[in-house]
């Protein structure tokens, strides 16, 4: 069973915010709400970088471990899905995210945020609905990995800078490239995500 | 992962970032020059390590509104997680169990404290219809929000199995509205509390004989007192100390983000989580000695009347102050 992950290259990013995009229009994802954002640090100086950053899917994912009502589950492919049903928006799992993923449709005053919306690695839902179903996608987004299909952000990356699929793979693909090139940032977010980083 | 410490692992990030420091002798922007001196285009100029070394979080600049969404990657959540489901839990069980241990001990091995004289038949007005209504004002939404809050912590573990999600959810969807809002309940009975009892509440020579005595408990007899003893004097600015540090780290999470930071919610979390846990069991005291713990006491606050003989043995001072006022015809509460 594939361990599914993302992977931004940092060196290769270059801000043009595609992956935003994508996420937005292939998801529906509500107004407000960004599934996936770049931030670029060291804005302006010599040697800048920008990551693309979503759901990293955790493994021990933090949100999941606060959740009050349990609705947020790790999947066999190790996706970290949610049940929007259950949550009662109260925003731990925005404290506890080390990557700022969830986030919900309303401003959150006396506790009014509505539902947690965050990036389902484009897998649909983690509710009672049908895989595949227009009820799933009207509620989380699209389920392309019941496709077969990888994350859109990833896959219309224009420089292949963002990369998603099987943990172990994608490993390999950053590995081979740091060695060819001869420097890398590092997979951001690695440790903090998964325990483990990508020695470059 | 609940069988490491955080001392230890505090510890091991230490000597992690010791040798790391020992490594980094050679400065990062020396790095980033080609053999012209011109900034290397090419060289991974910012390291997410070396970023996490040189502060708690990385932030970048985002191109959209939401300032939130800046802060890159953030580890303390992980820290957090573990406060929330380690630390919590554990300290919210020892301390709220313990407490009810402590008091089931009080009451089977010292017993429920009598009245030695026995009843006198004859009452005397302790607490006005205000007083009252100021306290139990306090006392239901503080008990509303004890158990409303204690549900977002252990809910999961001692409801959910036997509720089920869906009922689950839709119980700590209510509950939550109801602690966002009687809060402010709260916060009305405690301000009430304070402007009646502050001037009764300070502190006395009279409190030290009290304390010295053991407030009537270990020797059995009755320690002097004014209208408050020295124990309801340590309720009394315990509840204040405590209710201000619940209310003030309520209100920031009952607003989030208006001038706070992640790392400035998070920390407002854990202040309110561990208050209220020692609050609870402060009350769970406080509720003990005022019902089964003492004979006589709970009709101060139930009808506002205590025996003669009642106020005689707890509050001698005060009982001697208002038979003189009334004694002068003046009527006091």
């Amino acid at each position: 069973m594939a361990r599914m992950k993302f992977l931004c290259d940092a060196d290769r990013c270059i801000d043009c915010n595609a992956c935003v995009t994508a996420c937005k229009n292939e998801n529906e994802v509500p107004w407000g709400i960004n599934r996936r954002r770049v931030v670029t640090i060291h804005d302006g100086e010599p040697g800048e970088r920008s990551v693309s950053m979503a759901c990293m899917h955790c493994t021990d994912a933090p949100c999941a471990s606060v959740c009050p009502v349990s609705c947020i589950f790790p999947t066999d492919d190790g996706v970290v899905l949610h049940s929007k049903d259950l949550c009662i928006g109260c925003g731990y799992c925005f404290y506890a995210c080390p990557f700022g993923a969830p986030q919900y449709p309303k401003v959150g005053n006396f506790g009014s945020r509505g539902k947690m919306d965050k990036c389902t690695f484009c897998a649909g839902g983690g509710g009672t609905e049908v895989s595949g179903s227009l009820e799933e996608y009207r509620k989380y987004g699209a389920n392309r990995l019941a496709q077969g299909k990888l994350p859109l952000c990833a896959e219309m990356c224009s420089t292949k800078s963002l990369l998603a699929g099987d943990g172990e793979i994608i490993a390999e693909i950053y590995k081979e490239r740091v060695l060819k090139r001869g420097y890398g940032s590092g997979a951001w977010g690695w440790m903090t995500a998964y325990h483990e980083g990508i020695a470059t | 992962m609940s069988g490491t410490s955080i001392l230890a692992r505090t510890g091991r990030a230490l000597a992690v970032l010791a040798m790391l420091a020992a490594l980094a002798v050679v400065p990062a922007a020396a790095q980033q020059r080609g053999p012209d001196g011109a900034p290397e285009p090419d060289a991974s100029a910012v390291k997410e390590q070396a970023l996490l070394q040189e502060a708690p979080r990385i932030e970048g600049r985002i191109d959209i509104p939401d300032t939130r969404a800046s802060v890159l990657i953030q580890p303390a959540g992980r820290g957090w997680d573990h406060f929330h489901e380690v630390t919590l839990h554990r300290v919210g069980a020892v301390v709220i169990l313990g407490m009810v241990v402590i008091l089931a001990l009080a009451y089977f091995v010292v017993g429920r404290i009598r009245i030695s004289a026995g009843r006198s038949g004859k009452k005397i007005a302790r607490f006005s219809s205000w007083e009252r209504f100021a306290h139990w004002l306090t006392a239901a939404s503080f008990v509303v929000l004890g158990l409303t809050g204690l549900n977002i912590t252990f809910g999961k573990i001692v409801l959910l199995p036997m509720m089920g999600p869906d009922a689950f959810s839709r119980f700590a969807q209510a509950a939550k509205v109801v602690h966002n809002f009687v809060s402010f309940a709260f916060v009305l009975g405690l301000l009430l509390i304070v402007s009646l009892w502050i001037k009764d509440n300070v502190p006395r020579p009279v409190d030290i004989d009290w304390i010295k005595q053991g407030g009537g408990f270990v020797k059995a007899k009755h320690a002097p007192s004014g209208r408050f003893n020295a124990g309801e004097k340590a309720v009394f600015w315990l509840a204040l100390l405590g209710g201000a540090a619940v209310i003030v780290s309520g209100f920031l999470l009952l607003f989030p983000f208006y001038g706070t930071g992640i790392a400035a919610m998070q920390t407002a979390q854990v202040v309110h989580a561990l208050v209220a846990v020692l609050f609870v069991a402060l009350i769970l005291a406080h509720i003990y000695i005022g019902t089964l713990g003492m004979e006589g006491a709970f009709e101060a606050m139930g009808t506002g009347e205590v025996d003669l003989n009642w106020a005689e043995e707890h509050h001698d001072l005060w009982l001697a102050e208002k038979l003189k006022q009334e004694r002068h015809g003046q009527p006091t509460a």
